[in-house]
């Protein structure tokens, strides 16, 4: 058994797609709430497959892109402070905050590096003891874990120059959000999959349940997607509302128990102001109030006056599952890879990046 | 960016850390949130550097298994690819449950 090859076979994927089309006779929009489904989506022609009944509306799965221009702001003014070094993971050097971008700075000479992995902070800190290493966590429940693990072994060495600026968001309270929004149309959702690795598969059914709607865990093969998208066709012709876990070779109904219990050691659920979404309630989290010593917030003053968003950007919209980016008038022309004018073209998993690479809409 | 990648390990320390190849490049990951033993030829999901979960290849193969199945049936025309099957689906199969 080949685990990637195998799950890309087209001659199944083309008899899901047959079957996919029949079996979809009414308009049906799917909303994939992960960056990596919208990149495979567009990747592997996903879209063209399933027939025209089928949108799919691009969730906010993209920890980059829904990262408000305040915390970037945030960032930059602790990345520029004297004997720092500043570490986050690649994808959030380009964001540009309200008058630069982490890369901008270091450009300027401020110390910030780039991690394959947040366990590099550690190492970094361990070798600079007379500098403070700031690790700017983001993500969603796939990278909390992993922020925890840091944390962890930080208190253990007694780290006192490792601080953390803890970014990191929760799938369930946006989709939430979402469904109680009038303006947006969504009839079923295909579950991201590696949030969903964290923290399983039950915690969908209340989703499912109150709103009503089919929602299937999907891997990111194409193959997973087309099973995935399939159960959710059949699921809405027969008005179930139920939670498929199509990647069950990975996600167990209650998740990485291992993994959420870090989660809860030591991190604390607090609002979010989300970008395009604005103010969630408890769909944010950061270091519990015990560990305030290496809580960076608590330490360094990071007071900012953020300016608002560029107004010709829409990647708020675009977030909100509104629009798509070919609807943005900036698009492909004065916003682009090289240079992004918002979050969504930034990030790897952004829509407005994926539909630029694979050439659609431009 | 999340890559769904599999990857096979290969060697295990002492320090809770392993060696995986995916697709024949080999890195180090953390065990630090894998809950069970893992062993050597086993294959884990691998997110910025930690090994997330083991991927139950029993599970994959039970998957794969029911796409061959359609196929099967599609060629010998128990589905009919004209009607489609409002039914069909590994959540409604037995081999699934």
């Amino acid at each position: 058994m080949d685990l990637i090859n195998d799950f890309r076979d087209k001659t199944h994927i083309l008899n899901l797609s047959k079957l996919i089309k029949k079996a979809s006779n009414k308009p049906l929009n799917i909303m994939e709430i992960c960056g990596g489904h919208t990149h495979s989506i567009m990747k592997f022609g996903i879209d063209k497959l399933v027939g025209e009944n089928i949108k799919f509306i691009h969730g906010p799965g993209c920890p980059v892109c829904v990262m408000p221009r305040h915390n970037i702001d945030e960032a930059i003014k602790l990345s520029s402070m004297p004997n720092t070094i500043f570490t986050t993971l690649a994808d959030m050097l380009r964001v540009p905050g309200s008058f630069s971008t982490l890369q901008k700075q270091r450009a300027k000479g401020c110390d910030i590096r780039a991690l394959y992995s947040p366990l590099d902070a550690i190492n970094i800190a361990l070798e600079n003891p007379k500098k403070n290493v700031i690790f700017f966590a983001i993500g969603f429940e796939t990278t909390t874990p992993m922020s925890a693990v840091v944390v962890e072994k930080a208190l253990n060495l007694n780290l006192k120059n490792l601080f953390f600026h803890i970014n990191h968001v929760t799938v369930p309270a946006p989709v939430m959000a979402l469904l109680d929004d009038e303006n947006v149309k969504i009839d079923a959702f295909l579950g991201p999959s590696h949030v969903s690795v964290i923290i399983g598969s039950k915690p969908y059914e209340k989703i499912a349940k109150t709103y009503k709607k089919p929602i299937a865990i999907s891997g990111f093969e194409p193959l997973d997607m087309m099973d995935s998208i399939l159960n959710l066709v059949n699921q809405f012709n027969e008005n179930k509302f139920e939670v498929y876990n199509e990647y069950d070779r990975v996600v167990k109904p209650n998740g990485n128990e291992k993994a959420l219990n870090l989660i809860k050691k030591y991190f604390k659920e607090v609002d979010f102001s989300w970008r395009g979404l604005g103010l969630i309630p408890k769909s944010g989290l950061d270091l519990k109030g015990e560990f305030d010593a290496i809580n960076a917030r608590k330490v360094f003053d990071c007071s900012v006056e953020s300016k608002p968003e560029n107004k010709a950007c829409i990647c708020g919209e675009i977030l909100k599952g509104r629009k798509n980016p070919p609807d943005c008038k900036v698009f492909g022309k004065v916003c682009n890879p090289q240079n992004p004018l918002g979050s969504c073209m930034v990030s790897s998993e952004g829509a407005c990046a994926a539909y630029y690479k694979y050439k659609r809409g431009s | 960016m999340c890559l769904s990648i599999p990857s096979k390990v290969v060697e295990i320390d002492e320090n809770n850390f392993a060696t995986v190849e995916t697709l024949g490049v080999k890195r180090g990951v953390s065990l630090d949130l894998i809950g069970e033993p893992v062993k050597v030829g086993e294959y884990v999901l691998i997110h910025v550097g930690f090994a997330m979960e083991k991927i139950d290849t029993k599970a994959a193969l039970e998957s794969l298994e029911f796409y061959k199945k359609i196929a099967k049936e599609m060629n010998d025309g128990t589905i009919s690819q004209d009607e489609g099957d409002m039914g069909l689906s590994k959540m409604n199969s037995n081999e699934k449950g």
